[in-house]
């Protein structure tokens, strides 16, 4: 299809606004920018009907099974939707005088409360636009904190080499080493390996539990335990909370920091680009470090984002916990587990699983073995998934699983639709049998085939 | 898979070769196997330290990126800058395409035979 610029023509325009009724005024000069910008010319149908195209070309939790694991890509309620739509909260500008502001202070207030209670954390800030500034946002309140005793001496971060690609990235952005440890046969963190990367120059561990090979590790309060005598701090990433909610909070495991992916855990549609909301907790002796915002009119100004970051997305979030309950929260995480589980055990006569016992809410498979035999990748499987209807898991993560499927099929999926996946997976599994070649190719039915990612890494056309 | 003898080789599965007392290093045949198609090339600059056992560049494939880990301390003399044009040089020819050379050499890290190795890389599959 063609891109918004290539539709656009000179003249055709959105005739939205009514005519001038006010005296022309010119902006000073210096406020003009040199050339016209590039926008593209459009009429209202042009543009609605190139967003429809666009919208029938892509594929969503609405349109069916997106078991992208470590994502969360569960069904997110309309009702959520209609509370962020409210004029209240829509029209609202940051600077407005308090009285004006009251409704929107009261969701921030009731949000943090409520997730406060959920993460076992005693304070609060919504400022990180996403997941990752949550973490680099966490892990400076850690620097903060060891600078603020004078304690400079703490210069490396521990990662299990399970992590998310964010961890060490965070680490590192914050200016600290990275300890890479490596995880123990059973997938979770090993404790010998953790005693000895600990040491008076240890600033903190970041963990993420439910881990991502999807188990919980048996071991945190004597993980936690280690890195606190050794003088650090644990910070916990949140992507996995879905699977723990109303069940086991962070703050009870030994973590003294720990960011919430509002998008993915409290239902907010993501996996576009954002916006998303990477609220950040603390146990209350980090809390003299949390950023501050403007719009609350506290003294000393120390933000990470504008403002109280982005807003509607707690408005959704809070809607989402309130609308779920004490019982439903709870709930929520149960049943994303048990559908984890009986969709492992739907698949694991079909591949194998890199750890075959209870997992939480995400699983991983191995397919080492199946493509040895059919010299069918992983890669070759998922974009086969696509010409049957549902959306690919997440592929090759984490890294230390050869040729991983991740699969997280989240609490809103029915258990028809989890049997439904799991003949789609036999089907393709036998495919790769029957005609290699034909997978090796795949998709052969979506709008576009398989992309040469490596000519698009090797020498991408970046303007045309 | 390919091992040549007159190299030696490291866990982290880079090889060695020595002439005139400088190191040649470069990955094996496995790591580039393991890797998938390589698109990017992170290197050392000539002059740069380098210490056995940490990492002194990355290679980025589809799948992922990696560290490249140097078996040995030195100084750098001199980097294999045609891979960062034709980084697929490390799939197509890995043994030919060195990565780095390295001199004033202090110390290295354990290395592996050739023999050795391969049936290192037999229980990493």
């Amino acid at each position: 299809m063609k891109l918004i610029f290539e539709r656009s023509k000179p003249g055709h325009a959105l005739t939205i606004l009514p005519p001038l009724d006010v005296e022309r005024t010119a902006l000073p000069a210096a406020l003009l920018r040199e050339s016209a910008p590039m926008l593209p010319e459009l009429s209202e149908t042009e543009l609605s009907r190139h967003y429809t195209e666009l919208n029938k070309q892509v594929y969503g939790v609405n349109d069916g099974f997106y078991p992208l694991g470590s994502c969360t890509m569960k069904y997110n309620p309309r009702v959520d939707e209609e509370m962020a739509a409210l004029p209240g909260f829509t029209g609202i500008h940051p600077l407005a005088p308090k009285t004006a502001t009251e409704g929107c202070r009261k969701v921030l207030e009731l949000a943090a409360s409520l997730l406060e209670e959920i993460s076992g954390m005693d304070a609060m800030t919504f400022e990180p636009a996403a997941g990752a500034h949550g973490e680099f946002t966490g892990v400076l309140l850690i620097k903060q904190y060891h600078d603020a005793r004078g304690d400079s001496a703490r210069r490396k971060i521990i990662v299990p080499d399970s992590a998310h690609g964010t961890n060490p990235a965070t680490a590192a952005m914050c200016g600290y080493e990275v300890i890479n440890i490596a995880s123990g046969e059973d997938g979770c963190v090993d404790l010998e390996s953790l005693k000895a990367a600990l040491g008076p120059d240890t600033a903190g561990l970041m963990l993420t539990n439910p881990n991502t090979v999807g188990l919980f590790d048996p071991n945190i309060l004597e993980i936690t335990r280690l890195v606190h005598e050794a003088g650090g701090l644990c910070y916990y990433d949140g992507a996995n909370l879905n699977a723990i909610m109303g069940h086991v909070r962070p703050g009870d495991m030994g973590f003294d920091c720990v960011h919430m992916n509002l998008h993915k855990t409290f239902a907010t549609p993501h996996g576009g680009g954002g916006p998303g909301a990477g609220a950040v907790g603390c146990k209350v002796f980090l809390a003299p470090y949390l950023p501050k915002s403007a719009m609350l009119d506290e003294p000393g100004h120390c933000q990470v984002r504008s403002f109280a970051g982005n807003f509607l997305v707690v408005v959704r979030a809070l809607t989402y916990i309130l609308t779920l309950g004490r019982e439903g929260i709870p709930q929520a995480s149960e049943t994303a587990v048990l559908n984890a589980n009986y969709l492992m055990k739907g698949l694991r006569e079909i591949f194998t699983p890199a750890f075959d016992r209870l997992c939480m809410h995400e699983f991983v498979l191995d397919l080492s073995d199946y493509k040895k035999e059919t010299g069918v990748s992983a890669l070759d499987v998922a974009k086969g998934l696509i010409d049957f209807g549902i959306h690919p898991p997440t592929m090759y993560f984490p890294l230390i699983v050869h040729e991983a499927l991740m699969l997280e099929p989240t609490e809103t999926e029915s258990r028809e639709t989890l049997d439904e996946v799991a003949e789609i997976f036999r089907k393709v599994a036998e495919l790769g049998r029957e005609d290699p070649e034909y997978l090796h190719t795949a998709p052969h039915k979506a709008p576009i085939g398989r992309p040469d990612e490596v000519a698009a890494a090797r020498s991408p056309i970046l303007r045309a | 898979m390919e091992f040549p003898t007159n190299l030696q080789y490291s866990q982290s599965h880079e090889w060695v070769m020595e002439e005139d007392g400088i190191m040649i290093v470069g990955i094996s045949d496995f790591a580039q196997h393991e890797l998938g198609d390589v698109v990017f090339v992170n290197l050392p600059e000539v002059g740069d330290e380098v210490t056995a056992g940490e990492p002194f560049g990355d290679v980025e494939s589809v799948k992922a990126v990696s560290d490249l880990v140097s078996p040995v301390t030195g100084v750098v003399c001199a980097v294999n800058e045609e891979l960062l044009d034709s980084p697929e040089l490390l799939n197509e020819a890995p043994y030919e395409s060195w990565i780095i050379k390295v001199e004033n050499v202090e110390a290295m890290e354990e290395l592996l035979s050739a023999a050795a190795y391969a049936d290192y890389c037999e229980t990493e599959a």
